[in-house]
């Protein structure tokens, strides 16, 4: 039978090998030094780690949701201190409106005269600070429609009345004003074209993908995503909704492929670098699909994509034909297009959620004005 | 005096060469190429390079992985217009890309997918002569065939993504790309498509097996160069005359965790879990889409994952913005 009694040897080499104190005092001074550090360590990371981004929780426990604290991460967008507005001036009975003053007013005709010199004079430091009046218009005679850029602008007066009355689902209160995208600038930066193809010598799939660019920011997923989801009407969602579902990817238009996801994924990619959030700001990674597992936000994004979509195809791809040719697309000589970074700018709210319309009653709707 | 040392062996045998033991056919015509040694390549293993096998099956193997290997690297090559500086700028991001779905099992045109199902079949050639010459070379040492089970386990999961499941779902497309980012774009893809692969048990198998195959060798390899001191690397001979070297490996495991493997076991332990990572891998892999399209939903139709109702957004937890 097995003896718990240790062997002979082991009681010779206990005696010929004391403990000491002394001989434990390294090994005791190195357990100190590195359980103190340890401890320091630990402690560091959870009271005083200046690096630490706070997170907020944005779905039940163990789901994995949660997003960086987008107040305290994002630097101060710098264009919130170059934005130039003035307040409306309520129009007593009997004002003159523009269309009565000036020739050839087509959409702003309703404002009184001095909110139309205003918006013209807003419009002047939003779009275009340097060249001023004359960007737009013929300085012999402004009612002359001469200028392409007049032509445009008018188009987009009309387009952004169009975001603010019918789709605030995504702009909410906020609203957009020329400057949401222009920032100053004649052309807003965050702008597209058609790249697609890329490659030589490969067609269909092969030819879309696996290439750096930066509308599949820098990955090798197709880079046709903008072109095939938010000007055409593709469709983003590739998941089957049961356990099982009969049919195959072969069954093209029926099922989405392994290509269409990773287009999916390419234009996901594009969301959550325009608007510097993570997957987790919308979705619950664990299953993008389901409905009942998503964020407030996801409804917000999804009419996003609506109203992009609506945004080129209506106002954008038709004035193809006013732009000179040095404004169109380098590649396809298409129209500049609009979609998510276009307005964001790496900020999941443009400006950080700056109220664009509340001085501007002119940009809300159709039709004339109305001021409190 | 020369010492032994066992990860960076200062001692290195460099003498005549050794021929190795005669094959059973013709003996001196079947080894090709002059033997000859590198001291580089001795500090990791065996200072002596060559003789090598060749055989009509490893020329086969050779000149079709060649093949496909050029069609790939030209392919890539020609999508960039032929630029060296952009194959190499673009290099990570380039592929030959399998045909799309319109196409499903028909053989595409070549700038389709075409090009991509020829390489394909010459790196099945390639593969699976190298596996045949595996189980000959073997056979011919009067060896065990482990090894080329071993490699078989590897060309089933490799026979599942480019073969075997395409061929169920009737679609070339769902093969994996030829191309370093682009087929990990697959890999992702692929996951994102068929609701989640972590929730498919076999693909947790998998990692089960891929991450105790890891531990196993560290730990394996750890033991044996610890005892090597006492003679523990010559594991054969302790395997059939144990001596303190695997005694005291056997002890140092029993005393830390109470369990031991055996000097022999050890070895069928590690082997076990290696095979197993591709064979349960593969599996998972041949039944997302023909079995099972959502393996989220198919988890928690059989609970095996939760459901996670609950409200979402951060306003719910943050008590608004």
């Amino acid at each position: 039978m097995f003896r718990w009694k240790l062997p002979d040897w082991y009681d010779r080499w206990k005696k010929d090998n004391p403990v000491t104190l002394g001989s434990l005092t390294g090994p005791i001074i190195l357990f100190l030094v590195g359980f103190s550090a340890w401890i320091a360590a630990i402690a560091l990371i959870v009271w005083y780690n200046w690096a630490q981004p706070e997170s907020l929780q944005t779905g039940p426990r163990g789901a994995g949701m949660s997003v960086p604290n987008l107040a305290g991460l994002d630097a101060p967008d710098k264009s919130i201190e170059a934005y130039y507005t003035e307040e409306a001036y309520t129009p007593e009975a009997g004002e003159d409106l523009a269309k009565d003053v000036y020739e050839n007013v087509q959409v702003l005709g309703d404002l009184t005269d001095a909110n139309f010199t205003r918006l013209m004079l807003a419009m002047t430091e939003w779009v275009s600070p340097e060249q001023g009046c004359a960007y737009c218009h013929n300085e012999e005679n402004l009612a002359d429609d001469d200028v392409y850029t007049k032509i445009v602008s008018r188009r987009m007066i009309q387009m952004t009345r169009n975001i603010n009355e019918n789709w605030d689902g995504h702009v909410g209160e906020t609203g957009v004003n020329c400057y949401t995208c222009h920032r100053g600038q004649n052309v807003p930066s965050g702008i597209w074209f058609k790249i697609a193809p890329q490659l030589e010598a490969a067609s269909g799939w092969a030819a879309v993908q696996n290439y750096a660019t930066d509308q599949s920011v820098s990955t090798s997923l197709p880079h046709d995503a903008l072109e095939k989801l938010l000007l055409e009407d593709g469709q983003i969602n590739v998941h089957d909704l049961e356990p099982r579902v009969p049919g195959s990817t072969a069954d093209v238009g029926e099922l989405a492929s392994i290509q269409d996801t990773e287009r999916t994924y390419s234009l996901m990619n594009y969301f959550s670098h325009s608007l510097g959030v993570n997957c987790t700001f919308c979705h619950n990674t664990r299953a993008f699909y389901d409905g009942a597992q998503i964020t407030p936000q996801w409804a917000t994004a999804y009419q996003g994509i609506d109203m992009v979509q609506e945004m080129n195809q209506e106002y954008l791809v038709p004035l193809r034909d006013t732009y000179p040719a040095n404004r169109l697309g380098p590649m396809h000589e298409d129209a500049p297009k609009a979609a998510c970074n276009t307005c964001h700018k790496g900020y999941n709210k443009p400006m950080m959620g700056l109220p664009m319309l509340s001085d501007w009653p002119e940009l809300a709707a159709e039709g004339p004005p109305e001021y409190e | 005096m020369a010492e032994y040392f066992n990860i960076f062996n200062q001692v290195q045998v460099q003498g005549p060469p050794e021929a190795g033991m005669a094959g059973p056919g013709k003996p001196e015509t079947d080894r090709v190429g002059p033997p000859f040694f590198n001291t580089w390549v001795g500090w990791i293993g065996n200072a002596q390079i060559g003789p090598i096998y060749l055989g009509f099956l490893g020329i086969v193997s050779l000149v079709t992985f060649i093949l496909a290997l050029n069609i790939v690297g030209l392919n890539m090559l020609a999508q960039v217009g032929w630029s060296i500086s952009e194959f190499l700028r673009q290099g990570f991001w380039l592929a030959l890309e399998p045909p799309g779905p319109q196409h499903g099992l028909s053989m595409p045109p070549l700038d389709e997918g075409g090009w991509y199902i020829i390489a394909s079949l010459f790196l099945l050639i390639s593969v699976m002569s190298w596996w045949v010459r595996s189980y000959l070379r073997a056979d011919a040492l009067g060896m065990g065939k482990h090894v080329c089970w071993a490699f078989l386990a590897a060309i089933w999961l490799f026979l599942v993504l480019g073969l075997f499941r395409p061929v169920l779902m009737g679609c070339w497309c769902e093969a994996v790309p030829y191309g370093i980012f682009p087929h990990l774009d697959w890999t992702t893809a692929f996951s994102i498509r068929y609701g989640n692969l972590y929730y498919n048990p076999f693909h947790a198998l998998s990692i089960v097996f891929l991450y105790g195959s890891a531990l196993l060798f560290a730990m394996h390899g750890a033991t044996i160069l610890a005892v090597t001191r006492m003679g523990g690397d010559r594991e054969l001979e302790q395997i059939a005359d144990r001596g303190t070297a695997s005694e005291r490996a056997a002890l140092f495991w029993r005393w830390t965790m109470g369990f031991n493997a055996t000097m022999e076991g050890i070895h069928r332990w590690a082997f076990w879990f290696a095979i197993l990572t591709p064979i349960t891998g593969g599996i998972g892999i041949l039944l997302t889409g023909t079995v099972v399209d959502n393996w989220y939903l198919w988890a928690v139709e059989h609970h095996f994952a939760p459901e996670h109702p609950g409200e979402y957004g951060y306003d719910v937890y943050q008590g608004g913005e």
